[in-house]
Protein backbone atom coordinates (compact mmCIF):
# COMPACT_ATOMS: atom_id res chain seq x y z
CA UNK A 1 0.00 0.00 0.00
CA UNK A 2 1.40 3.43 -0.87
CA UNK A 3 1.45 5.90 1.98
CA UNK A 4 -1.12 8.62 2.23
CA UNK A 5 0.38 11.80 0.72
CA UNK A 6 -0.08 13.58 4.06
CA UNK A 7 1.89 10.99 6.01
CA UNK A 8 5.05 12.64 7.27
CA UNK A 9 4.61 15.62 4.96
CA UNK A 10 4.58 18.28 7.69
CA UNK A 11 6.08 18.71 11.16
CA UNK A 12 5.65 20.83 14.28
CA UNK A 13 8.98 22.59 14.84
CA UNK A 14 8.37 25.17 17.57
CA UNK A 15 6.09 25.44 20.59
CA UNK A 16 5.49 27.80 23.50
CA UNK A 17 2.87 28.43 26.11
CA UNK A 18 2.36 31.07 28.76
CA UNK A 19 0.68 30.19 32.04
CA UNK A 20 1.16 31.12 35.69
CA UNK A 21 0.28 29.55 39.06
CA UNK A 22 -1.62 32.76 39.84
CA UNK A 23 -4.02 31.77 37.11
CA UNK A 24 -3.43 35.11 35.47
CA UNK A 25 -1.00 36.32 32.81
CA UNK A 26 -0.16 39.85 31.82
CA UNK A 27 -1.16 41.77 28.77
CA UNK A 28 -3.88 42.18 26.23
CA UNK A 29 -4.81 39.16 24.16
CA UNK A 30 -2.89 40.55 21.20
CA UNK A 31 0.19 41.23 23.32
CA UNK A 32 0.08 37.71 24.70
CA UNK A 33 -0.36 36.23 21.23
CA UNK A 34 2.65 38.20 19.97
CA UNK A 35 4.66 37.00 22.96
CA UNK A 36 3.93 33.28 22.56
CA UNK A 37 4.36 33.43 18.79
CA UNK A 38 7.78 34.99 19.26
CA UNK A 39 8.69 32.33 21.82
CA UNK A 40 7.55 29.52 19.53
CA UNK A 41 9.47 31.00 16.59
CA UNK A 42 12.57 31.33 18.81
CA UNK A 43 12.07 27.71 19.82
CA UNK A 44 12.07 26.77 16.14
CA UNK A 45 14.95 29.03 15.17
CA UNK A 46 12.65 30.93 12.80
CA UNK A 47 11.59 34.58 12.59
CA UNK A 48 8.41 36.47 11.82
CA UNK A 49 9.62 36.97 8.26
CA UNK A 50 9.48 33.20 7.69
CA UNK A 51 5.77 32.94 8.54
CA UNK A 52 3.37 32.72 5.61
CA UNK A 53 0.46 30.80 7.13
CA UNK A 54 -1.77 32.21 9.90
CA UNK A 55 -4.30 30.25 11.94
CA UNK A 56 -6.40 32.06 14.52
CA UNK A 57 -9.92 31.27 15.69
CA UNK A 58 -10.87 34.40 17.64
CA UNK A 59 -10.44 38.13 17.46
CA UNK A 60 -12.16 41.42 18.14
CA UNK A 61 -13.61 41.87 14.67
CA UNK A 62 -15.02 39.76 11.87
CA UNK A 63 -11.84 38.20 10.42
CA UNK A 64 -9.63 36.62 13.11
CA UNK A 65 -6.71 35.39 10.99
CA UNK A 66 -6.66 38.54 8.86
CA UNK A 67 -6.71 40.83 11.90
CA UNK A 68 -3.91 38.88 13.56
CA UNK A 69 -1.80 38.85 10.41
CA UNK A 70 -2.22 42.60 9.95
CA UNK A 71 -1.26 43.19 13.57
CA UNK A 72 1.89 41.09 13.14
CA UNK A 73 2.72 42.53 9.72
CA UNK A 74 2.43 39.14 8.03
CA UNK A 75 1.32 38.91 4.42
CA UNK A 76 -0.28 35.50 4.60
CA UNK A 77 -0.29 32.98 1.75
CA UNK A 78 -2.44 30.64 3.78
CA UNK A 79 -5.15 31.82 6.14
CA UNK A 80 -7.55 29.99 8.42
CA UNK A 81 -10.08 31.35 10.92
CA UNK A 82 -11.79 28.00 11.46
CA UNK A 83 -13.46 28.04 14.86
CA UNK A 84 -14.84 24.92 16.51
CA UNK A 85 -14.21 25.82 20.14
CA UNK A 86 -11.58 23.81 22.00
CA UNK A 87 -10.70 21.58 19.06
CA UNK A 88 -9.95 24.50 16.75
CA UNK A 89 -6.21 24.08 17.08
CA UNK A 90 -6.08 20.39 16.23
CA UNK A 91 -8.13 21.21 13.18
CA UNK A 92 -5.67 24.00 12.41
CA UNK A 93 -2.84 21.44 12.55
CA UNK A 94 -4.78 19.24 10.15
CA UNK A 95 -5.33 22.11 7.73
CA UNK A 96 -1.75 23.35 8.09
CA UNK A 97 -0.35 19.89 7.39
CA UNK A 98 -2.40 19.66 4.20
CA UNK A 99 -1.41 23.18 3.16
CA UNK A 100 2.27 22.53 3.80
CA UNK A 101 2.13 19.16 2.04
CA UNK A 102 0.71 20.85 -1.03
CA UNK A 103 3.12 23.77 -0.93
CA UNK A 104 0.41 26.35 -0.21
CA UNK A 105 2.48 27.68 2.68
CA UNK A 106 5.81 26.84 4.27
CA UNK A 107 5.69 28.11 7.84
CA UNK A 108 2.37 28.15 9.70
CA UNK A 109 1.63 29.76 13.06
CA UNK A 110 -1.29 28.56 15.19
CA UNK A 111 -2.07 30.68 18.24
CA UNK A 112 -4.53 31.03 21.08
CA UNK A 113 -4.76 33.43 24.02
CA UNK A 114 -7.55 34.02 26.50
CA UNK A 115 -7.64 35.74 29.88
CA UNK A 116 -11.01 35.00 31.50
CA UNK A 117 -9.63 35.09 35.06
CA UNK A 118 -7.93 38.46 34.63
CA UNK A 119 -10.98 39.76 32.82
CA UNK A 120 -13.15 38.83 35.79
CA UNK A 121 -10.75 39.73 38.63
CA UNK A 122 -9.25 42.91 37.25
CA UNK A 123 -11.63 44.21 34.64
CA UNK A 124 -15.13 43.26 35.68
CA UNK A 125 -15.70 40.81 32.86
CA UNK A 126 -16.06 41.45 29.20
CA UNK A 127 -13.78 38.75 27.85
CA UNK A 128 -12.83 39.10 24.22
CA UNK A 129 -14.95 42.16 23.72
CA UNK A 130 -13.48 44.15 26.60
CA UNK A 131 -11.06 46.99 26.08
CA UNK A 132 -8.46 45.28 28.22
CA UNK A 133 -8.29 42.30 25.92
CA UNK A 134 -8.92 43.10 22.30
CA UNK A 135 -12.31 44.77 22.26
CA UNK A 136 -11.32 47.97 20.49
CA UNK A 137 -10.69 47.15 16.87
CA UNK A 138 -7.99 49.13 15.06
CA UNK A 139 -10.66 50.09 12.55
CA UNK A 140 -12.82 51.68 15.26
CA UNK A 141 -9.88 53.49 16.82
CA UNK A 142 -7.94 54.71 13.77
CA UNK A 143 -10.35 54.83 10.83
CA UNK A 144 -13.97 55.32 11.92
CA UNK A 145 -13.48 58.89 13.24
CA UNK A 146 -12.73 60.10 9.72
CA UNK A 147 -16.03 59.02 8.14
CA UNK A 148 -14.77 57.16 5.10
CA UNK A 149 -17.84 55.81 3.30
CA UNK A 150 -17.61 52.05 3.33
CA UNK A 151 -16.92 50.07 1.37
CA UNK A 152 -16.73 52.38 -1.64
CA UNK A 153 -14.41 54.89 0.06
CA UNK A 154 -11.66 52.31 0.53
CA UNK A 155 -11.72 51.42 -3.16
CA UNK A 156 -11.92 55.09 -4.05
CA UNK A 157 -8.65 55.69 -2.21
CA UNK A 158 -7.02 52.94 -4.29
CA UNK A 159 -8.47 54.42 -7.47
CA UNK A 160 -7.12 57.87 -6.57
CA UNK A 161 -3.67 56.42 -6.11
CA UNK A 162 -3.80 54.44 -9.36
CA UNK A 163 -4.88 57.55 -11.27
CA UNK A 164 -2.08 59.63 -9.75
CA UNK A 165 0.62 57.04 -10.37
CA UNK A 166 -0.42 55.71 -13.77
CA UNK A 167 -2.74 58.28 -15.34
CA UNK A 168 -5.72 55.95 -15.24
CA UNK A 169 -8.94 57.81 -16.11
CA UNK A 170 -12.56 57.71 -14.99
CA UNK A 171 -13.48 56.86 -18.60
CA UNK A 172 -11.30 53.74 -18.46
CA UNK A 173 -12.89 52.63 -15.19
CA UNK A 174 -16.32 53.32 -16.66
CA UNK A 175 -15.52 51.07 -19.64
CA UNK A 176 -15.28 48.14 -17.21
CA UNK A 177 -18.88 48.78 -16.09
CA UNK A 178 -19.96 49.14 -19.73
CA UNK A 179 -18.34 45.87 -20.84
CA UNK A 180 -19.73 44.01 -17.84
CA UNK A 181 -23.23 45.31 -18.60
CA UNK A 182 -22.90 43.98 -22.16
CA UNK A 183 -22.67 40.48 -20.68
CA UNK A 184 -25.68 41.18 -18.45
CA UNK A 185 -27.81 41.95 -21.52
CA UNK A 186 -27.46 38.22 -22.32
CA UNK A 187 -28.31 37.01 -18.82
CA UNK A 188 -32.06 36.91 -18.13
CA UNK A 189 -31.39 36.59 -14.39
CA UNK A 190 -29.24 39.74 -14.19
CA UNK A 191 -30.52 42.59 -12.03
CA UNK A 192 -29.80 45.13 -14.79
CA UNK A 193 -29.99 44.07 -18.45
CA UNK A 194 -30.08 47.34 -20.41
CA UNK A 195 -26.81 48.46 -22.01
CA UNK A 196 -25.07 51.55 -20.57
CA UNK A 197 -22.54 54.03 -21.94
CA UNK A 198 -19.39 55.57 -20.51
CA UNK A 199 -21.20 58.91 -20.33
CA UNK A 200 -23.98 57.35 -18.28
CA UNK A 201 -21.46 55.92 -15.82
CA UNK A 202 -19.75 59.30 -15.49
CA UNK A 203 -23.11 61.07 -15.07
CA UNK A 204 -24.26 58.73 -12.30
CA UNK A 205 -24.02 60.20 -8.79
CA UNK A 206 -20.56 60.45 -7.25
CA UNK A 207 -20.24 58.07 -4.31
CA UNK A 208 -16.66 58.74 -3.19
CA UNK A 209 -14.31 60.43 -5.64
CA UNK A 210 -13.41 59.14 -8.17
CA UNK A 211 -16.07 56.37 -8.07
CA UNK A 212 -19.57 56.95 -9.44
CA UNK A 213 -22.67 54.93 -8.63
CA UNK A 214 -22.23 52.78 -11.74
CA UNK A 215 -18.61 52.05 -10.73
CA UNK A 216 -20.08 50.29 -7.68
CA UNK A 217 -21.61 46.84 -7.29
CA UNK A 218 -25.26 46.17 -6.65
CA UNK A 219 -26.87 45.27 -3.36
CA UNK A 220 -29.13 42.25 -4.00
CA UNK A 221 -30.13 38.96 -2.43
CA UNK A 222 -28.33 35.91 -3.74
CA UNK A 223 -26.97 32.48 -2.82
CA UNK A 224 -24.73 29.82 -4.31
CA UNK A 225 -23.04 26.51 -3.50
CA UNK A 226 -20.20 24.37 -4.84
CA UNK A 227 -19.61 20.62 -4.39
CA UNK A 228 -16.15 19.05 -4.69
CA UNK A 229 -14.85 15.49 -4.75
CA UNK A 230 -11.80 13.65 -6.04
CA UNK A 231 -10.99 13.88 -9.73
CA UNK A 232 -11.31 10.11 -9.88
CA UNK A 233 -14.79 10.00 -8.42
CA UNK A 234 -15.80 13.03 -10.46
CA UNK A 235 -15.58 10.96 -13.66
CA UNK A 236 -18.62 8.88 -12.75
CA UNK A 237 -20.95 11.71 -11.77
CA UNK A 238 -23.73 13.46 -13.64
CA UNK A 239 -21.86 16.39 -15.21
CA UNK A 240 -18.48 16.71 -16.92
CA UNK A 241 -15.92 17.38 -14.21
CA UNK A 242 -14.28 20.76 -13.88
CA UNK A 243 -10.80 20.26 -12.49
CA UNK A 244 -9.15 22.51 -9.93
CA UNK A 245 -5.86 23.11 -11.71
CA UNK A 246 -4.32 25.63 -9.36
CA UNK A 247 -4.99 27.72 -6.29
CA UNK A 248 -3.25 30.61 -4.56
CA UNK A 249 -4.03 32.99 -1.72
CA UNK A 250 -2.51 36.10 -0.20
CA UNK A 251 -3.84 38.65 2.24
CA UNK A 252 -1.84 41.81 2.69
CA UNK A 253 -3.86 43.80 5.27
CA UNK A 254 -7.28 44.08 6.88
CA UNK A 255 -7.92 47.86 6.96
CA UNK A 256 -7.39 49.94 3.82
CA UNK A 257 -5.06 52.26 5.75
CA UNK A 258 -2.71 49.30 6.27
CA UNK A 259 -2.57 48.19 2.61
CA UNK A 260 1.15 48.26 1.80
CA UNK A 261 0.74 49.64 -1.75
CA UNK A 262 -2.72 50.80 -2.84
CA UNK A 263 -2.05 49.85 -6.46
CA UNK A 264 -0.76 46.31 -5.79
CA UNK A 265 -3.08 43.66 -4.39
CA UNK A 266 -2.26 40.22 -3.06
CA UNK A 267 -3.35 38.95 -6.48
CA UNK A 268 0.26 39.61 -7.50
CA UNK A 269 1.14 36.72 -5.17
CA UNK A 270 -1.96 34.50 -5.39
CA UNK A 271 -2.15 34.67 -9.20
CA UNK A 272 1.38 33.56 -10.06
CA UNK A 273 1.07 30.85 -7.42
CA UNK A 274 -2.18 29.50 -8.85
CA UNK A 275 -0.96 29.76 -12.44
CA UNK A 276 2.28 28.07 -11.44
CA UNK A 277 0.52 25.12 -9.83
CA UNK A 278 -1.82 24.89 -12.83
CA UNK A 279 1.03 25.26 -15.33
CA UNK A 280 -1.14 27.74 -17.17
CA UNK A 281 -0.19 31.21 -18.42
CA UNK A 282 -2.59 34.14 -18.06
CA UNK A 283 -2.63 34.32 -21.87
CA UNK A 284 -4.09 30.80 -21.95
CA UNK A 285 -7.17 31.75 -19.90
CA UNK A 286 -10.34 31.55 -21.99
CA UNK A 287 -12.72 33.21 -19.54
CA UNK A 288 -12.11 35.15 -16.33
CA UNK A 289 -14.40 35.76 -13.37
CA UNK A 290 -12.78 38.66 -11.50
CA UNK A 291 -14.38 39.99 -8.34
CA UNK A 292 -16.03 43.22 -9.42
CA UNK A 293 -17.10 44.92 -6.24
CA UNK A 294 -16.03 48.12 -7.99
CA UNK A 295 -14.59 48.88 -11.39
CA UNK A 296 -11.19 49.65 -9.83
CA UNK A 297 -11.19 46.18 -8.27
CA UNK A 298 -11.25 44.57 -11.71
CA UNK A 299 -8.50 46.85 -13.01
CA UNK A 300 -6.23 46.04 -10.05
CA UNK A 301 -6.91 42.31 -10.47
CA UNK A 302 -6.08 42.38 -14.20
CA UNK A 303 -2.68 43.85 -13.33
CA UNK A 304 -2.07 41.68 -10.29
CA UNK A 305 -2.93 38.45 -12.07
CA UNK A 306 -0.69 39.34 -15.01
CA UNK A 307 -3.31 39.80 -17.72
CA UNK A 308 -1.54 43.11 -18.40
CA UNK A 309 1.53 44.88 -16.98
CA UNK A 310 1.18 46.91 -13.78
CA UNK A 311 -0.13 50.38 -14.50
CA UNK A 312 -1.57 49.41 -17.90
CA UNK A 313 -4.99 48.19 -16.74
CA UNK A 314 -6.69 51.32 -18.01
CA UNK A 315 -5.38 50.91 -21.55
CA UNK A 316 -6.08 47.17 -21.44
CA UNK A 317 -9.81 47.58 -20.76
CA UNK A 318 -10.35 50.69 -22.89
CA UNK A 319 -11.16 48.85 -26.13
CA UNK A 320 -13.73 46.53 -24.55
CA UNK A 321 -11.34 43.65 -23.96
CA UNK A 322 -13.50 42.34 -21.13
CA UNK A 323 -16.78 42.34 -23.06
CA UNK A 324 -18.33 39.90 -25.57
CA UNK A 325 -15.88 39.29 -28.39
CA UNK A 326 -13.04 40.83 -26.40
CA UNK A 327 -9.60 39.34 -25.83
CA UNK A 328 -10.43 38.40 -22.21
CA UNK A 329 -14.13 37.66 -21.70
CA UNK A 330 -14.71 38.56 -18.04
CA UNK A 331 -17.57 38.47 -15.56
CA UNK A 332 -19.86 36.85 -18.10
CA UNK A 333 -22.87 36.85 -15.76
CA UNK A 334 -22.81 40.62 -15.64
CA UNK A 335 -20.82 40.39 -12.44
CA UNK A 336 -21.32 42.16 -9.17
CA UNK A 337 -21.84 45.34 -11.15
CA UNK A 338 -24.94 44.13 -13.05
CA UNK A 339 -25.88 40.52 -12.16
CA UNK A 340 -26.02 40.22 -8.36
CA UNK A 341 -24.03 41.19 -5.26
CA UNK A 342 -25.29 40.08 -1.86
CA UNK A 343 -22.14 41.35 -0.13
CA UNK A 344 -19.77 38.46 -0.78
CA UNK A 345 -19.68 37.69 -4.49
CA UNK A 346 -17.03 34.93 -4.57
CA UNK A 347 -19.37 31.95 -4.82
CA UNK A 348 -20.91 33.33 -8.03
CA UNK A 349 -17.46 33.58 -9.64
CA UNK A 350 -16.98 29.84 -9.13
CA UNK A 351 -20.48 28.89 -10.30
CA UNK A 352 -20.16 30.85 -13.54
CA UNK A 353 -16.62 29.63 -14.23
CA UNK A 354 -17.86 26.03 -13.94
CA UNK A 355 -20.89 26.69 -16.16
CA UNK A 356 -18.67 28.28 -18.81
CA UNK A 357 -16.32 25.29 -18.80
CA UNK A 358 -19.31 22.95 -19.14
CA UNK A 359 -20.64 25.00 -22.04
CA UNK A 360 -23.93 25.76 -20.28
CA UNK A 361 -24.09 29.53 -20.71
CA UNK A 362 -26.34 29.89 -23.75
CA UNK A 363 -26.04 33.24 -25.55
CA UNK A 364 -23.19 34.39 -23.29
CA UNK A 365 -21.18 31.17 -23.70
CA UNK A 366 -17.50 31.71 -24.51
CA UNK A 367 -16.99 29.19 -27.31
CA UNK A 368 -14.54 26.39 -26.59
CA UNK A 369 -13.63 27.59 -23.10
CA UNK A 370 -11.23 25.09 -21.52
CA UNK A 371 -9.47 27.22 -18.90
CA UNK A 372 -11.19 29.61 -16.50
CA UNK A 373 -10.05 31.75 -13.61
CA UNK A 374 -12.21 32.66 -10.62
CA UNK A 375 -10.55 35.28 -8.47
CA UNK A 376 -12.08 36.46 -5.20
CA UNK A 377 -11.28 39.62 -3.26
CA UNK A 378 -12.29 39.93 0.37
CA UNK A 379 -12.34 42.77 2.86
CA UNK A 380 -11.13 46.00 1.25
CA UNK A 381 -8.73 44.61 -1.39
CA UNK A 382 -7.42 42.66 1.61
CA UNK A 383 -7.68 38.93 0.97
CA UNK A 384 -7.03 37.60 -2.52
CA UNK A 385 -7.61 34.07 -3.72
CA UNK A 386 -7.16 32.72 -7.24
CA UNK A 387 -8.65 29.47 -8.54
CA UNK A 388 -7.65 28.14 -11.98
CA UNK A 389 -10.17 25.67 -13.37
CA UNK A 390 -10.06 23.46 -16.46
CA UNK A 391 -12.06 20.94 -18.47
CA UNK A 392 -11.04 17.30 -18.89
CA UNK A 393 -9.12 18.44 -21.98
CA UNK A 394 -6.66 20.23 -19.70
CA UNK A 395 -5.92 17.17 -17.54
CA UNK B 1 -6.76 72.08 26.31
CA UNK B 2 -10.37 71.97 25.28
CA UNK B 3 -13.45 71.92 27.51
CA UNK B 4 -15.61 68.82 27.57
CA UNK B 5 -18.26 69.36 24.91
CA UNK B 6 -20.73 67.38 22.88
CA UNK B 7 -19.11 64.84 20.61
CA UNK B 8 -19.13 66.07 17.02
CA UNK B 9 -17.43 63.01 15.52
CA UNK B 10 -17.31 59.31 16.16
CA UNK B 11 -15.02 59.37 19.18
CA UNK B 12 -13.04 56.15 19.43
CA UNK B 13 -12.42 54.17 22.57
CA UNK B 14 -8.75 53.88 23.40
CA UNK B 15 -7.01 50.56 23.01
CA UNK B 16 -4.32 49.69 25.52
CA UNK B 17 -1.71 49.95 22.76
CA UNK B 18 -3.05 53.32 21.60
CA UNK B 19 -3.38 54.99 24.99
CA UNK B 20 0.03 56.75 24.89
CA UNK B 21 -0.98 58.36 21.62
CA UNK B 22 -4.23 59.68 23.04
CA UNK B 23 -2.52 60.84 26.24
CA UNK B 24 -0.05 62.79 24.10
CA UNK B 25 -2.84 64.31 22.07
CA UNK B 26 -4.23 65.96 25.21
CA UNK B 27 -1.04 68.02 25.35
CA UNK B 28 -0.83 68.53 21.61
CA UNK B 29 2.06 66.08 21.36
CA UNK B 30 1.91 63.99 18.16
CA UNK B 31 3.48 60.67 19.12
CA UNK B 32 4.37 57.74 16.90
CA UNK B 33 5.53 54.33 18.18
CA UNK B 34 9.07 53.22 17.32
CA UNK B 35 10.66 49.86 18.00
CA UNK B 36 13.95 50.33 19.82
CA UNK B 37 15.00 46.81 18.88
CA UNK B 38 14.84 47.06 15.06
CA UNK B 39 14.63 50.85 14.83
CA UNK B 40 11.45 50.98 12.74
CA UNK B 41 8.34 53.11 13.38
CA UNK B 42 4.91 51.60 12.89
CA UNK B 43 1.31 52.69 12.64
CA UNK B 44 -1.28 51.73 13.97
CA UNK B 45 -0.04 51.37 17.57
CA UNK B 46 0.57 47.81 18.72
CA UNK B 47 1.91 46.05 21.80
CA UNK B 48 4.55 44.34 19.65
CA UNK B 49 6.55 45.62 16.68
CA UNK B 50 5.08 44.27 13.40
CA UNK B 51 8.58 44.06 11.95
CA UNK B 52 10.33 42.00 14.63
CA UNK B 53 7.81 41.22 17.43
CA UNK B 54 9.87 43.11 20.01
CA UNK B 55 7.82 44.71 22.78
CA UNK B 56 10.42 47.46 23.30
CA UNK B 57 8.23 50.28 22.00
CA UNK B 58 9.20 53.92 22.44
CA UNK B 59 6.86 56.81 21.66
CA UNK B 60 8.60 59.64 19.83
CA UNK B 61 7.22 63.01 18.87
CA UNK B 62 6.74 63.14 15.09
CA UNK B 63 7.41 66.17 12.89
CA UNK B 64 3.75 66.65 12.00
CA UNK B 65 4.48 66.85 8.30
CA UNK B 66 3.53 64.53 5.49
CA UNK B 67 2.09 64.12 2.01
CA UNK B 68 -1.26 62.91 0.71
CA UNK B 69 -0.78 59.28 -0.41
CA UNK B 70 -4.40 58.75 -1.50
CA UNK B 71 -7.58 60.80 -1.18
CA UNK B 72 -11.32 60.48 -1.68
CA UNK B 73 -13.96 63.16 -1.24
CA UNK B 74 -17.15 62.05 0.48
CA UNK B 75 -20.21 63.79 -1.02
CA UNK B 76 -22.31 62.04 1.64
CA UNK B 77 -21.41 61.36 5.28
CA UNK B 78 -19.69 58.04 5.99
CA UNK B 79 -21.36 57.76 9.38
CA UNK B 80 -24.13 59.72 11.11
CA UNK B 81 -21.64 61.78 13.13
CA UNK B 82 -20.28 63.26 9.89
CA UNK B 83 -23.68 64.56 8.73
CA UNK B 84 -23.41 68.23 7.80
CA UNK B 85 -19.66 68.07 7.24
CA UNK B 86 -19.93 66.77 3.67
CA UNK B 87 -18.24 67.19 1.31
CA UNK B 88 -15.00 66.33 3.07
CA UNK B 89 -11.70 64.80 2.00
CA UNK B 90 -10.59 61.54 3.64
CA UNK B 91 -6.94 60.87 2.96
CA UNK B 92 -4.18 58.44 3.68
CA UNK B 93 -1.33 60.66 4.82
CA UNK B 94 2.25 59.46 4.60
CA UNK B 95 4.18 60.96 7.48
CA UNK B 96 7.73 62.21 7.04
CA UNK B 97 8.69 59.39 9.41
CA UNK B 98 7.47 56.89 6.78
CA UNK B 99 4.29 55.51 8.32
CA UNK B 100 0.86 56.05 6.81
CA UNK B 101 -2.37 56.92 8.60
CA UNK B 102 -5.97 57.59 7.69
CA UNK B 103 -7.09 61.14 8.37
CA UNK B 104 -8.94 64.13 6.94
CA UNK B 105 -7.52 67.08 5.02
CA UNK B 106 -9.42 70.07 6.42
CA UNK B 107 -9.60 73.82 5.99
CA UNK B 108 -9.74 74.15 2.21
CA UNK B 109 -11.72 73.08 -0.83
CA UNK B 110 -11.92 69.30 -0.42
CA UNK B 111 -12.46 68.74 -4.17
CA UNK B 112 -8.97 70.07 -4.92
CA UNK B 113 -7.03 67.90 -2.47
CA UNK B 114 -4.67 65.80 -4.60
CA UNK B 115 -2.29 62.89 -4.22
CA UNK B 116 1.16 64.30 -3.44
CA UNK B 117 -0.04 67.45 -1.69
CA UNK B 118 2.20 68.36 1.26
CA UNK B 119 0.25 68.68 4.51
CA UNK B 120 0.91 69.63 8.10
CA UNK B 121 -0.71 68.41 11.30
CA UNK B 122 -3.68 70.07 12.93
CA UNK B 123 -5.72 68.94 15.91
CA UNK B 124 -9.46 68.68 16.30
CA UNK B 125 -10.59 68.60 19.94
CA UNK B 126 -12.71 65.67 21.08
CA UNK B 127 -15.28 66.05 23.87
CA UNK B 128 -13.10 64.39 26.53
CA UNK B 129 -9.95 66.47 26.12
CA UNK B 130 -8.30 64.15 23.65
CA UNK B 131 -7.50 65.53 20.21
CA UNK B 132 -7.90 63.91 16.82
CA UNK B 133 -5.14 64.44 14.25
CA UNK B 134 -6.26 66.11 11.01
CA UNK B 135 -4.15 67.66 8.26
CA UNK B 136 -4.01 70.91 6.36
CA UNK B 137 -2.43 72.11 3.13
CA UNK B 138 -0.23 75.20 3.16
CA UNK B 139 -2.30 78.22 2.18
CA UNK B 140 -5.64 76.72 3.23
CA UNK B 141 -7.46 78.51 6.03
Amino acid sequence: MPHHPLRGAAAIVGVADDVSPTGMIEGTNRAIEARVIRAALDDAGLTLADVDGVFCNMGPGWAPSMELAEYLGIQARYTDSTTTGGSSFEIHVEHAAAAIALGLCEVAVIVYASTPRSDRKLRGGGGYRSRQTMGVTPTAEWELPYGLRMPMGAYALAASRHMAEYGTTSEQLAQIAVSTREWATMNPRARYQDPITIDEVLASPMQATPLHLLDCCLVTDGAGAVVMTSAERARDLAKPPVLVLGVGTCHTHNMISEMPDLTTTGAAVSGPKAFGIADVKPSEVDVAQLYDSFTITVLLLLEGLGFCPKGEGGAFVADGALGPGGSLPANTTGGGLSYTHPGQFGIFLLVEAVKQLRGECGPRQVEGADVAVAHGSGGVLSAMSTVVLGTEATR
Amino acid sequence: MSEATEATRFEPKESVAGQPFWDGSREGRFLVPWCTSCGEPHWFPREACPHCLSTEIEWREAAGTGTVYAVSVMPKPGNPMMAGREPYAVALVELTEGVRMMSEVVGGDPWTVAVGDPVTLGWEPLSDGRQLPVWQRAGDA
